[in-house]
């Protein structure tokens, strides 16, 4: 190992002959004097600094690092959050107007067979109060016509007895004209 | 001329002995301490305010968070975050200790193999450690890779352990050269400027403005190099293959 690093040395010092070969004798790197003290002063400088980074520096950094690292999970979790409830709120609002226009319909069609009921009963009032009448006047025409008949005949038969009477001079028994009109009065009915 | 190398030499700047051993503070360990005052600070200035959404700085503090945790997660797995924060240090300590050191007149502690042999036998000895504490005498069937016959198991064995030692000779040398070479290679490029006078002297000025903005990939890379090792030989450790 020593013998190696001699070698090198004496390799770089030919490689560099000739620019005072003479006070280079031998490579600073290669004198012993010092080498315990600059094992000393590495070996405090080095813990110096393991120290430092170990106790306050890396914690630090870390802190940092895992603190953004959980603000951009944080936001993005709020993030997705929010999406989901604008997602449900937009599917409410569609739901409340499905609802509502429902209603709405169910209120015009309720309202529609309400009137075409109520028109409905109306017109079935109507009617039969139309009929009542109608088959009132038509029984005021028939008590009318039999009334006229009734007349006819007394009229027909008082007409047939004045009639025979002039024409034969004699008195016609009413009972037999009264047969004789029926009879005629029946044909011709 | 300039001697290329006299920007590797130590300098004495408070002398400090315990006993025998010389702890003296160097320009070495001044441009750690400095290296570790620029990282806590480039990292504390972007997070001062923490906010939510980040401006240039913090947001230069959070990628190097996440590209070290990226790599970590990726070469390691999900037991590798007990060892993420030494990864991070190291990459920062190694990536700003090569930047801070393209500074001119500033000193590169990378540049010194005892410096990154050090930290590649401290990474060496801890992964081989948390090998053997989580797998015990298992971890040894690591230099015997599964479906290999047994008649291979003589010749392989010495392979397989001769790399694994060799793993931090290679993980040093690799990043200590690299920055040896480079800043020697711009000192002396630069050395010639001035002799070369004003016709001849732009063409290594030139040239060290490309090495320049080569070295501060180099310092980059180095630094990645050597962390994404230390992190799949940690991933070794873990999962045995």
């Amino acid at each position: 190992m020593r013998g190696f690093i001699r070698l090198l040395g004496g390799l770089t010092l030919t490689a560099t002959a000739g620019t005072g070969a003479a006070s280079a004798a031998t490579l600073p790197q290669l004198d012993r004097e010092f080498y315990a003290s600059q094992v000393i002063w590495l070996a405090i400088s080095f813990l110096i600094l393991y120290v430092i980074l170990w106790r306050f520096v890396l914690p630090r950094i870390s802190h940092i690092l895992e603190e953004r690292q959980d603000r951009i999970e944080g936001n993005l979790e709020r993030a997705e959050t929010i999406r989901r409830e604008a997602q449900a709120t937009a599917e409410a609002y569609e739901k409340a107007v499905a609802e509502s226009r429902a209603a709405a319909q169910a209120v015009i069609a309720k309202a529609r067979d309400r009137m075409t009921a109520e028109a409905a009963a109306h017109h079935a009032k109507l009617g039969q109060r139309l009929a009542a009448e109608i088959a009132e006047a038509e029984g005021r025409i028939q008590e009318a016509k039999n009334e006229a008949m009734a007349h006819l005949r007394d009229v027909a038969v008082e007409v047939a007895s004045s009639a025979a009477e002039r024409l034969a001079g004699e008195r016609v028994d009413p009972r037999a004209v009264g047969k004789v009109v029926d009879r005629v009065l029946k044909e011709r009915s | 001329m300039a001697n290329p190398l006299h920007q590797f030499e130590i300098q004495v700047v408070a002398p400090i002995h315990f006993g025998d051993v010389n702890a003296s503070l160097t320009n070495s360990g001044v441009f750690m301490l400095i290296t570790v005052a620029a990282v806590t600070l480039f990292l504390m200035f972007g997070m001062r305010n923490r906010r939510l959404v980040p401006g240039r700085w913090q947001s230069m503090a959070e990628l190097s968070y996440e590209f070290i945790a990226g790599m970590v997660r990726d070469n390691v797995g999900n037991e590798g975050r007990r060892y993420f924060p030494f990864i991070f240090s190291l990459f920062m300590f190694i990536l700003f200790g090569n930047l801070i050191g393209l500074v001119p007149y500033s000193f590169t502690f990378t540049s010194h193999i005892i410096v990154t042999f050090a930290m590649a036998m401290f990474v060496f000895l801890g992964v081989t450690v948390i090998g053997i504490v989580r797998h015990r005498l298992k971890f040894f069937s690591y230099f015997l890779p599964k479906g290999v016959p047994l008649v291979m198991a003589p010749l392989l064995i010495p392979i397989e352990i001769m790399s694994y030692l060799s793993r931090p000779i290679s993980l040093s040398i690799r990043l200590f050269a690299n920055m040896m070479a480079g800043h020697t290679m711009m000192k002396v490029f630069a050395g010639f400027v001035v002799p070369l006078g004003i016709l001849g002297g732009w063409a290594p000025l030139s040239i060290d403005v490309a090495l320049t903005a080569f070295e501060f990939l180099v310092a980059f890379l180095q630094a990645y190099v050597f962390t994404i090792l230390t992190c799949i030989y940690l991933h070794d450790a873990i999962h045995l293959h």
